[in-house]
């Protein structure tokens, strides 16, 4: 239906903004340090902060076009933004929050969130995963044609991020509606988004799924921003105290962490090792797949294997004599193996 | 040598509180309180209640119905000079009454600077009861537009750009978001300015005069009643007592009984620097 269509050009404080990005019916992540810009994209689509040029429109709604002077006041743009700190209104109830963008379905909205039981609530007397959740509400009361989200989980302790990203995974994929979330956590949105892009002092440097992006890393920056691999799949008890997790192509790999359901199992690049035959080791993972690519980062370089990518020195690359195209065993340790719970 | 401390600031205490409280309480101890009362019934009395009353409240009115908007433009807008206005806002909280009778006098009188265009539509303020609210709340206003400000500033921005995503538009984002977490702030600016003008006397005397029933207002009324009738003069000033101090109660108490105005829980945005 309605694809969100950004272009703007903006001046910050030392640099300026400037991207061109189409959402349809996705979570699009923009990722990128704090200070990046990455909130004042978020604010110009809500019509909380006028770009100098560009031009925004909703489907065929347009909402901002600095060439023929349109500026749509933020009231009148179907949005829903769930900000950073969640912005909850604190002289209101629960409900009343929620019911200030829309009156109808806000009994539905609480239900489906989990929230009912706290409809009479202050926001002053929930714990940090509740107050995102109805900051969701309210943003979603209005019945908003774009989702933005604005660090959604950055305000919450780990242990209650983990459990708040894989809901609102869940809950994403239910609205399918077109999402632009802004992180400067790579996990989060890897977790989250279908696409990344990231976002360094203004400009996009690199958009492309999590997992290209951590295997052919358009510069060292990304490379270092994307941090570990992301693969997908069900876990549940195994032998000796592991966690067996099954991937989504079927292959199976084994962690320390214990968890069960729908995880992602995060593996750093640089704690994957790269043979042409399998080591003789029971503690190892082994993914054995050709050579998809190869991309140098600084003096070393990211082999992509399978669903993998791994980071090798560019000596040893050399030693084993790698080519794209090669059949090789990725390894990496169960302890190594970091298992997050998602939707 | 603690101790000598501990004493020396115990007795400085005292002194101080009996220099501030001695004086009000002679007032209540001078004559009993069924003279006191009847004092209040005579008609100087009487008419000079009447007079603040009425002045006060059309006054009262005036600084919240115009000193609340201004406040909130003052507090949300940001402009070239906005500094130097906020300040200039202030400026009446200090000048000498004296100073604000005769500065009124220059602008409203019939030789001041809208004498002629007041005079042309058959508008003559001084010495009339129009004169002493416009005194009022000239004196008054700033003390609620200082503090509506400071009350406007400390709602969280992120709360109003809320509102805005939420279909509100910015009249209904003033009415259900600023208004309400800025209560406490403005109840208290209300009452001070409230307790400023009722004990305005300066600035009435030079502009409106002080003929009873017309402009004399309580303090005016002191003054007056001091050499004919000073029993009258002594239960108004009773009376003024009893409400600064119920003003001052309904300062103190204020924040308790509105706490959620504490928007600890979410940290302000970083506001763009101006």
């Amino acid at each position: 239906m309605d694809t969100l269509h950004v272009r703007l050009s903006h001046p910050l404080r030392s640099f300026r903004v400037e991207l061109s990005l189409d959402v349809g019916r996705e979570t699009v992540a923009l990722v990128g340090p704090s200070g990046a810009g990455k909130t004042s994209v978020l604010r110009a689509v809500a019509g909380l902060l006028r770009p100098e040029r560009g031009r925004i429109a909703c489907g065929d709604e347009l909402w901002f076009d600095s060439e023929t002077k349109v500026l749509v006041p933020p009231e009148r743009r179907s949005v829903g933004l769930v900000f950073q700190e969640y912005a909850l209104f604190p002289h209101m109830t629960v409900a009343q929050n929620v019911a200030y963008g829309g009156r109808d379905g806000v009994a539905g909205l609480l239900e489906t969130l989990g929230i009912a039981a706290l409809a009479g609530a202050r926001p002053g007397e929930l714990s940090g995963g509740e107050r995102q959740r109805v900051a969701l509400a309210r943003a979603l009361a209005r019945n908003p044609a774009v989702l933005l989200l604005d660090e959604p989980l950055t305000a919450l302790d780990s242990h209650t991020r983990a459990h708040v990203r894989a809901e609102l995974g869940e809950v994403l994929a239910r609205l399918r509606l077109p999402t632009l979330l802004v992180t400067h956590d790579f996990q989060d949105a890897a977790a989250l988004a279908s696409r990344v892009g990231v976002l360094v002092e203004g400009r996009i440097v690199q958009v492309g799924s999590p997992a290209e992006l951590v295997a052919t890393p358009a510069s060292p920056f990304v490379a270092d921003f994307t941090g570990g691999n992301l693969l997908r799949g069900v876990a549940r008890p195994g032998s000796g105290g592991l966690t067996e997790v099954r991937l989504d192509d079927g292959a199976r790999i084994f962690s320390t962490d214990r968890l069960e359901g729908h995880v992602g199992a995060v593996v750093y690049p640089w704690e994957v090792a790269v043979a042409r035959e399998a080591p003789v080791d029971s503690a190892q993972n082994h993914l054995t797949a050709p050579i998809a690519s190869m991309v140098p980062v600084a003096n070393r370089v990211r082999v992509r294997i399978g669903p993998l990518t791994a980071e090798i020195t560019a000596a040893s690359a050399e030693r084993l004599e790698l080519r794209p195209g090669d059949q090789v065993v990725a390894s990496f340790k169960a302890t190594g193996t970091r298992l997050v719970p998602l939707a | 040598m603690r101790r000598a401390f501990d004493v020396l600031i115990a007795v400085a205490a005292g002194v101080a509180l009996a220099f501030l409280l001695l004086p009000i309480m002679a007032l209540f101890v001078r004559i009993s309180p069924g003279d006191l009362l009847d004092a209040l019934w005579s008609d100087p009395a009487l008419d000079a209640l009447w007079v603040s009353v009425k002045t006060g409240l059309i006054a009262h009115a005036f600084v919240l119905v115009v000193g609340t908007p201004a406040a909130y433009f003052l507090a949300t807008r940001r402009f070239r000079g906005r500094g130097v206005l906020v300040t200039l806002v202030e400026l009446p909280l200090v000048l000498p009454p004296a100073v604000a009778g005769i500065a009124l006098l220059a602008l409203f009188s019939r030789r001041g600077l809208l004498g002629e265009q007041l005079d042309a539509f058959g508008i003559q303020l001084p010495l009339t009861q129009a004169a002493v609210v416009i005194a009022v709340a000239f004196v008054a206003a700033p003390f609620y537009v200082r503090q509506a400000i400071a009350s406007f500033e400390t709602v969280d921005r992120a709360l109003i750009d809320a509102s805005r995503t939420l279909g509100a538009s910015p009249g209904r984002t003033f009415w259900r978001i600023a208004l309400p977490l800025s209560a406490t702030g403005l109840g208290a600016g209300s009452a001070l300015a409230w307790a400023r003008g009722t004990g305005e006397f300066g600035a009435t005397i030079m502009f409106a005069g002080s003929l009873q029933g017309v402009t004399q207002t309580m303090p005016l009324a002191i003054y007056a009643q001091l050499d004919l009738n000073p029993d009258v003069a002594v239960a108004i000033g009773a009376l003024l007592v009893l409400v600064s101090l119920t003003v001052l109660l309904s300062v103190k108490l204020l924040p308790s009984w509105t706490r959620f105005t504490s928007a600890s829980l979410i940290r302000s945005a970083p506001s763009a620097s101006s």
